[in-house]
């Protein structure tokens, strides 16, 4: 782990992988423009607005595991610098899931609000959907550099409900789908092994960290005696 | 009036399906590197026209639905057949070899001419009549299907029926090699579906054997398969391989599944929601990206024809 630590891409290379990492992540939007538009025989199928529904909202999901993918990633790498990237990719996240909102509320829904507030008093999968989109708000609105360093060790706290947030997603998912089940299980399955990975590490360093604050003290005592 | 020089309404929508077709494969040959991606349709897209399939020698039936019928690219490529995958496109991708002949139907129960019927016995003494008529599915979205069919009642009638007979049951075939969707216990295999004696008496019900005045594509149900135009789709069950006259109401595949949000009748009815979702109104597929959803109908529009079966059911728990 420590030689890959060497590994350091320069200040210059950051950026341009930035920039292209910028322009991948629209790549998905892009090719849901081109079938909405039709260019070169693309199409999204005989229900555009279901297609253009459930795959807005499926990136949504995808970019909130990817965002919750980096911290582990960079760990067991121990490429550091890849934690640059996640507040774009969290950003990404917020964005889809936005345009999955909209296309619901203006496409699905025709902005017709009595039917909305229906859906999202009556039915728990649209309610539940809607709260990680409102609480995703918060964390892309203090996502700055300035509202980072101001917020300090709250931003950390605050910044913990993505956790929350990809669990209701993923139960959103889960819980619209008709019967079969096994898209939403192997997207819950991922996020299991993202979170379980941080709870483990989690209790790895609570361990760890008594035994070494044992000792610590132990020895302070022994020097005391 | 000589039935056969009438026009039927859907065609003269058919030069656009022919148009459509066009487009379609030089726009297959265009994005072939999107369809390497997998993200299109597969290259079983060539050959998806109604000239593709034999047509059928038919007259023209009753209960036309005042609307212009969807296209045959989306009837045939917009299905839910779980025997085949539970994607919209699953059906058409993966039934293109299901081999629907030789077929044949057993007919069993409380009948006085039980036995086992090739698919040229049960079609063979029918007139195939053209009808076009609304489909709902459970789902909220729906379409206009020129279905080819003969009224399930003169069929079953050949069979004669005692009066024990209260039901008839449905069986889809179970052949996992031919339907890979029955590999993964999504629903409980095979699909069984019922309706009372009655519906299945009722003129509007309809045994299917075509669309468009065609053989009926695999993926929409091949080589026989039910429509009851006033009940969700998933009443209309397909591959039928069995028939049976019950005396108590037979279990039905999707409310075995989910007891809660599928009964046995499953009339379409706006007012009564699905636990999940609204019913009061239906996307209609063929619809544009800024067209709204329409008002769903009592009965999917045909309450004139059907309530009369209903009178003494509470629609709202019996749904």
């Amino acid at each position: 782990m420590a030689n890959t630590r060497n590994l350091m891409p320069g200040p210059g290379t950051i950026r341009a992988l930035k920039v292209l990492l910028f322009l991948l992540c629209l790549v998905p939007l892009g090719k849901l423009a081109l079938e909405v538009f039709a260019v070169a025989g693309l199409s999204l199928g005989a229900n555009p607005i279901e297609e253009l529904l459930h795959r807005l909202g499926k990136w949504g999901l995808n970019f909130l595991l990817i965002t919750l993918a980096v911290t582990p990633l960079q760990r067991l790498t121990g490429w550091t610098w890849l934690v640059r990237f996640r507040r774009m990719l969290g950003l990404y996240a917020f964005f889809y899931v936005l345009l999955h909102f909209l296309a619901y509320a203006g496409l699905d829904q025709r902005f017709a609000l009595g039917p909305i507030l229906e859906d999202i008093a009556e039915r728990p999968f649209i309610t539940i959907g809607v709260t990680a989109l409102v609480l995703l708000v918060p964390l892309a609105v203090t996502s700055t550099n300035p509202l980072m360093r101001r917020l300090g060790r709250r931003w950390k706290q605050l910044h913990r409900l993505i956790y929350v947030i990809a669990i209701l997603g993923v139960w959103h998912f889960y819980w619209q789908v008709k019967l079969d089940t096994l898209e939403p299980t192997i997207y819950a399955a991922i996020l299991a092994a993202l979170l379980g990975y941080r709870a483990w590490r989690a209790q790895g360093r609570r361990i760890g960290g008594q035994k070494w604050g044992r000792s610590k003290y132990s020895a302070h005592a022994r020097k005391s005696i | 009036m000589n039935q056969s020089t009438r026009i039927r309404s859907w065609e003269i929508t058919s030069e656009t399906h022919y148009q459509n077709r066009r487009s379609f494969l030089r726009n297959a040959a265009l994005s072939a590197g999107a369809l390497a991606a997998g993200a299109a349709l597969p290259a079983s897209a060539f050959g998806n026209a109604p000239g593709d399939y034999p047509a059928l020698q038919t007259v023209p039936g009753p209960y036309g639905a005042g609307e212009a019928p969807n296209s045959w690219q989306d009837i045939t490529t917009y299905n839910n057949f779980y025997e085949f995958g539970t994607a919209k496109e699953d059906p058409y991708r993966n039934a293109q070899a299901f081999r629907a002949r030789p077929w044949s139907v057993k007919v069993s129960g409380e009948c006085d001419k039980p036995g086992d019927y090739t698919y040229e016995d049960i079609v063979g003494p029918h007139t195939l009549e053209d009808r076009v008529y609304r489909h709902r599915c459970v789902e909220a979205w729906s379409m206009v299907i020129p279905w080819v069919g003969f009224p399930l009642a003169d069929l079953l009638k050949r069979f004669e029926p005692n009066s024990n007979a209260g039901y008839v049951a449905f069986k889809t075939l179970h052949d996992p090699a031919q339907m890979p969707g029955q590999r993964r216990p999504v629903l409980r295999w095979p699909y069984i579906e019922g309706l009372t004696l009655a519906e299945a008496m009722h003129p509007l019900t309809l045994m299917v054997v075509g669309l468009y005045g065609r053989e009926l594509p695999n993926q929409n149900g091949a080589p026989l398969r039910l429509v009851v135009p006033w009940k969700y789709g998933f009443k209309g069950i397909k591959s039928i391989v069995e028939i049976e006259f019950t005396r108590r109401q037979p279990k039905t595949s999707w409310n075995i599944a989910a007891p809660d949000e599928y009964g046995f009748y499953a009339n379409v009815n706006p007012n009564v929601d699905h636990p999940r979702w609204s019913q009061a109104r239906e996307r209609r597929i063929g619809a544009g990206l800024f067209d709204a959803k329409q008002p769903t109908l009592l009965f999917n529009g045909y309450s004139e024809e059907v309530s009369s079966l209903y009178t003494d059911l509470d629609l709202r728990t019996n749904y």
